[in-house]
């Protein structure tokens, strides 16, 4: 029994830390399937996160937070669109530069706002998006198998996790079953055929970058305003860039992604859990090895030694209209 | 394409327009001053006098600025060949790791100037390797650089950490550090050239990497414009297909561009780890290697240009140190925020002003811009 308890706490923890990774990788799906490279998420998120738990902390609310965050994260997809939709700048280029203004921003705005270093004030739990326990989880807990599952891994988590996982199917119906999909991927592999049938290129890919704000705006909620309590400088370290790696992973499509997400999720959960044990067979991995694994498995894949990740076609390319 | 950026004069194209996208860059940083509640104007002050009121001011801000100069060459280097290599921050981080190795082995054995000498290899061999692999999984396997180096950043700071708490560490040491080098092993300071102007100095970290900086910025100056190498990197950046067509392999220009590039950032190591800390420590590059990036587009990828911007930068540093002491709630992070507006304004909004400015010149003189058809290659 005590071998299942251990592994339902690790996947417990896994859904936890891969819920801002599915929210951002998500994110990068609508904007890199639409042609635009966004490096980006990390700041947005980053900013997210720091608008929504200065705005729970001084409303209260964690919704009125949400809505901050998403509108915060907007606004930089937004810059991002301007730069490199409308000026047709470099898409990398302004990508860092959104990381760095939100890495800075918040670290400022928090200090002068609040004189906590850099942290917004701890939130209380009413401003939070707090647990949520599933019809019948006390009661099911009981069954063998199915009640631990059902009560540990499913029930227990916060709105915007469920949300998360929603997002899922509900991306990849908007992408593969409506005609925003099929013109979104159109317009990220040729959009001069797009451009031909009338509809505007630039219209939507603005479309598609406001579309990853809103994602990241919601995982920047999700770390700061249900995860933690409260904002902490650098506190994505580096979860946009894994979320990234997950979207590459995962060929750009939406399934997929999720569990790319879930298994890097599921390496920092064990590396956190199991640091410092010597493992049967293996010896003790080093807690480095662990963190870094996402990325090297990354590089990998992207050298095509496992399947071959193609990015959309036009991806990275600002569309010029009389050519 | 019709001519959407019709021809200006070159010092109009060098110079007036990088200086407007910086202008406004600054413009939107006061405004953040301002949104925290203080004057931008009087901290503009504390900056300018923070970072040149002083000798030792004078100091740290050339000692700022050295890193800068080697991770915006690097930066540089790859963009002329058309590469975007965002992974000068873990070429850097790996590098100290060939200055720490030469150090530890040869200190109390050597003379300095040697194990100057062997630093330098050091570190810019390990550079070269980091920064190899993705150009060569660029070049061989079509894997994207951008996202690569990006990786290699984390995979070098794993590394490090994995070193540094581990085999790097000295024997009954908490501290996530090497020992520090003999003093045979430490660069000479550079105090006597800020006093030759007159400055009286107490202790700064500026040391002979300043130099050597100053020497590498003149090399890959040559190296771009004066030897054959350089125009085929120049060629491969303006047109892959006009390079293959010329003859040039593609591949070996790409990994060869990487490992120069890889080298120069590695060797900003020498800076902090030989120069100043004498010994390795965690997280040493402290966004060096992406400052690299703002100061490479601001300086338009020409050395001369890249010196300026490294020093400009340098001075935010040092300033940004002196703003906090008055202005509590100006921290370093300040400068964070500069960099991105001057990525931001200088890198992805470059062309946002062009247009105004060519209206300006063709409403004086309209046969001096050429309007026809002088098009530019540049707008794609």
């Amino acid at each position: 029994m005590d071998v299942v308890n251990l592994v339902l706490q690790l996947f417990d923890a896994t859904i936890r830390v891969s819920v801002p990774l599915l929210l951002a990788a998500l994110a990068g799906l609508y904007s890199e399937r639409s042609g635009v490279f966004d490096i980006g998420l990390e700041g947005k998120m980053l900013a997210g996160a720091f608008a929504g738990a200065s705005t729970a902390a001084v409303t209260g609310s964690a919704w009125l937070g949400m809505l901050a965050a998403v509108a915060i994260s907007v606004f930089f997809a937004l810059v991002h669109g301007f730069a490199s939709i409308t000026h047709r700048g470099n898409q990398i280029v302004s990508g860092v530069a959104i990381n760095f203004i939100a890495a800075g921003s918040t670290v400022i705005l928090g200090q002068a706002w609040f004189s906590q270093g850099g942290r917004t004030p701890s939130l209380v739990a009413d401003a939070r998006f707090n647990a949520i326990t599933l019809p019948f989880a006390d009661t099911l807990r009981e069954v063998p198998l199915v009640g631990p599952i059902y009560s540990e891994l499913v029930s227990g988590h916060s709105l915007i996790a469920y949300v998360a996982f929603l997002m899922v199917p509900f991306t990849w119906w908007v992408l593969f079953r409506t005609r925003f999909g099929l013109r979104l991927r159109a317009v990220g592999e040729n959009p001069a055929a797009v451009d031909t049938a009338g509809i505007s290129v630039a219209w939507l890919r603005y479309r598609a970058v406001i579309c990853t704000g809103v994602l990241t705006g919601l995982a920047g909620t999700y770390l700061a305003v249900s995860q933690n309590a409260g904002f902490v400088k650098d506190m994505t370290a580096g979860k946009g860039f894994i979320a990234l790696a997950a979207l590459i992973f995962a060929k750009w499509r939406p399934v997929p992604a999720m569990f790319a997400c879930l298994l890097f999720g599921f390496l920092d959960a064990f590396a956190i859990r199991f640091q410092g044990i010597a493992l049967p067979m293996i010896g003790k991995v080093p807690v480095q090895l662990m963190q870094a694994l996402p990325y090297i498995l990354t590089v990998i894949l992207l050298a095509g030694f496992i399947g071959k990740a193609i990015p959309p076609k036009a991806g990275g390319v600002a569309y010029v209209k009389e050519r | 394409m019709s001519a959407p950026y019709a021809k200006l004069p070159a010092w109009a194209d060098f110079g007036l327009i990088p200086l407007i996208n910086l202008i406004v860059a600054f413009l939107v940083a006061g405004l953040v001053v301002l949104l925290v509640g203080e004057s931008p104007i009087e901290a503009a002050g504390l900056l300018l006098k923070g970072a040149f009121g002083s000798g030792s001011g004078i100091g740290y801000t050339l000692y700022y600025a050295t890193s800068f100069i080697f991770t915006g060459l690097a930066v540089a280097v790859a963009f002329h060949c058309g590469l975007f290599n965002i992974g000068g921050e873990g070429q850097a981080y790996v590098g100290g790791l060939g200055v720490a190795l030469v150090c530890l082995t040869f200190d109390g054995l050597l003379p300095w100037w040697l194990n100057f000498l062997l630093a330098i290899a050091g570190c810019a061999a390990i550079g070269a390797i980091w920064a190899m692999i993705p150009g060569w999984l660029q070049a061989k396997r079509g894997s994207h650089i951008v996202i690569t180096t990006i990786m290699f950043n984390f995979i070098a700071a794993s590394l490090m950490v994995y070193l540094l708490v581990g085999a790097l560490k000295p024997p009954g040491s908490m501290a996530p550090q090497t020992r520090t080098f003999l003093p045979d092993a430490h660069l000479p300071k550079l105090n006597w050239l800020i006093e030759m102007f007159g400055f009286s100095v107490r202790s700064t970290p500026l040391n002979l990497s300043f130099i050597l900086a100053l020497v590498m910025a003149v090399v890959v100056w040559a190296l771009i414009w004066r030897t054959k190498l350089g125009y085929e990197i120049r060629t491969m950046g303006f047109s892959p297909k006009a390079a293959r067509y010329a003859g040039i392999k593609e591949a070996r220009i790409i990994v060869i561009t990487m490992a120069i590039s890889g080298a120069l950032a590695g060797m900003m190591a020498l800076n902090p780890v030989m120069g100043d800390q004498h010994r390795l420590q965690l997280d040493f590059v402290t966004g060096a290697g992406f400052v690299g990036i703002a100061v490479a587009l601001m300086g338009r990828s020409h050395p001369a240009g890249i010196v300026p911007a490294a020093i400009l930068f340098g001075m935010l540093y040092q300033g940004g140190a002196e703003i906090s002491f008055v202005m509590p709630h100006i921290s370093r992070d300040m400068i964070v925020i500069i960099q991105g507006l001057v990525i931001l304004f200088a890198g992805a909004l470059e062309h946002m002003f062009r247009p105004a400015v060519q209206a300006a010149f063709a409403s004086l003189s309209p046969r001096a811009v050429g309007i026809d058809a002088e098009a530019k290659g540049e707008g794609a």
